[in-house]
């Protein structure tokens, strides 16, 4: 059993008011119908699946229902944090990309 | 048992020497069971192979064994990073059954199960199948028209099934409770009389010694570091236990396949969940079939040792940790006691989670990759048990022609580019 921080609710709640929203920052291709196959499907289905840290969505289903992103490890469980996904992005980004 | 064995010891030599029957039963317990040799030669790494095998589970081993039976590769590692069938392997609820919606996951499980029904005697090894039947029960009006579409298409494709209604599912499991007051009431159920359950252990030993006999090395405590890949070709994997060069790769890592398949610099449509599962205390025989439920999302069926297993769904979050919430475990519970009320007393013994890799289409990827030599055999979700045999043999034929089986064609990993999933997904009386 989880307990996140609602970074909108500024409440650490336990994991059955959130429901899993998956891998965070997905780029959508630019445009859509002129992409390929491969591409496309790669977006659609195609997934880190990392064994270690995971940037990902949860939505506060029972609360504010907004989503929101954090950082966690597949392997131990552990979580590094909770943010607005605009500011997890940055976060995101600055370590290159959750690589 | 067998008692026709020894007669064909003639003819296979050596090899059939060794084979379990009833006699070498008899002669075993006149010496006080000390005699027994290990079932499989625990195998140091050499430096090539013909032909490598990533994953030492029931998938896996079967591989290896189909390679060296139907296919004559007999240069052969499994290379297991722990021990033996401990992951998935030992970590299901071992239901078996084949009544799935469309046409190429039909087929491929029956060709799982049609395995299934001469396994014991083919691994000359007890793997304990029972066909003691699969009922995946109606809740609503929809499951039924459901089931009913189900039930047609497997008929179509050869396989038995067929509809009941309560009354008949409660004829054949008594203490079902089919009360119309409930709040998921029992409309009726499919029924396959040919599923059942086997037993986890047995079908990964007695792969194991099936394909160590015919030469193949086993190697357990062996954990892959990386993939050696050079112009576009597999030359051999790194290893904890050092480098093993091979021209072809199999991996059948279930839950860590993603992990593999990004030392090889693949990615995959997977994503690897926790499945829960948990079993009660042993009791006195109550329930002679396996009972499966989508719409209450539990699953159960009594082990031959008398406890009830139980299966719940996943966790919806990644995890490599093999544990998942608690909440889950509620849930399932809460599911086989709106079913069976009478369960309501009886008292858990343990629980555990497994690493389930779920493909967005509840379908097996069995395949090649853009890297020449190297194969996937992964994707299986929460479903892969009932498939070992099928798994292994046309894995084995991919591996051994460098191009799939009839069967997994469909399954190839490019149909998440293509659009021809095949999309299981709610459609096969699977619990998720």
């Amino acid at each position: 059993m989880f307990v996140f921080k609602c970074p909108f609710c500024q409440e650490a709640r336990e994991e059955e008011e959130f429901a899993y929203g998956g891998e965070a920052f997905i780029a959508r291709p630019d445009a859509p119908d002129q992409t390929n196959e491969a591409t496309w499907g790669d977006y659609l289905f195609t997934r880190k699946n990392p064994k270690g840290w995971h940037w990902e969505m949860w939505f506060h289903a029972t609360g504010c229902r907004k989503f929101f992103v954090v950082k966690r490890n597949t392997a131990t469980h552990a979580i590094a944090g909770s943010w607005p996904l605009a500011e997890g992005r940055k976060l995101y980004d600055a370590e290159g990309g959750g690589a | 048992m067998r008692a026709s064995r020894p007669f064909l010891a003639v003819d296979q030599g050596a090899l059939v020497k060794k084979d379990y029957s009833f006699w070498s039963l008899f002669k075993q317990g006149l010496s006080h069971n000390e005699g027994w040799e290990p079932a499989w030669r625990n195998a140091e790494p050499k430096p090539s192979y013909n032909v490598i095998i990533v994953g030492g589970g029931g998938h896996g081993l079967a591989t290896a064994y189909y390679l060296a039976k139907d296919h004559g590769i007999r240069d052969i590692a499994v290379v297991e990073k722990g021990y033996l069938g401990g992951g998935n392997t030992a970590r299901n609820t071992t239901i078996v059954r084949s009544n799935y919606l469309w046409d190429e996951a039909a087929l491929l499980y029956e060709h799982s199960l049609k395995l299934w029904e001469g396994l014991t005697q083919d691994l000359n090894f007890n793997v304990m199948f029972s066909q003691r039947g699969v009922f995946n029960l109606g809740h609503t009006l929809q499951d039924m028209r459901d089931i009913e579409r189900r039930v047609n298409a497997n008929n179509l494709n050869g396989i038995d099934a067929m509809v009941l209604s309560a009354a008949e599912v409660k004829a054949r499991i008594p203490l079902i409770d089919i009360s119309k007051n409930r709040r998921y009431p029992i409309l009726g159920a499919s029924f396959q009389p040919r599923g059942g359950i086997a037993r986890h252990d047995a079908v990964a030993w007695g792969f194991a010694r099936a394909a160590s006999k015919y030469g193949v090395d086993i190697i357990e405590n062996c954990e892959v570091t990386g993939m050696d890949i050079a112009g576009g070709r597999i030359k051999g994997i790194e290893t904890t236990r050092g480098a093993i060069r091979a021209d072809r790769v199999g991996c059948v890592a279930a839950g860590h396949s993603s992990v593999l398949a990004k030392m090889a610099g693949i990615r995959l449509p997977l994503e690897s969940h926790p499945l829960q599962a948990f079993v009660s205390e042993s009791l006195k025989p109550v329930l002679h079939t396996v009972v499966m439920s989508n719409a209450v999302h539990g699953y159960l069926s009594q082990s031959d040792k008398g406890e009830l297993v139980i299966g719940a769904g996943i966790d919806h979050y990644l995890s490599y940790a093999q544990r998942g919430s608690p909440h889950i475990i509620e849930h399932a519970a809460a599911a086989i006691i709106e079913l069976f009320p009478t369960f309501s007393r009886v008292r858990m013994n343990r629980q555990w989670g497994g690493i389930v890799d779920t493909t967005p289409d509840a379908c097996p990827i069995i395949s090649k990759t853009k890297v020449k030599g190297l194969y996937f055999n992964c994707g299986w979700g929460t479903g892969g048990f009932k498939a070992t045999p099928g798994s292994g043999n046309v894995f084995a034929h991919t591996i051994a022609h460098d191009d799939p089986h009839p069967l997994n064609r469909a399954f190839s990993i490019d149909r998440f580019h293509t659009g021809h999933l095949i999309d299981e997904h709610g459609a096969a009386g699977v619990a998720h």
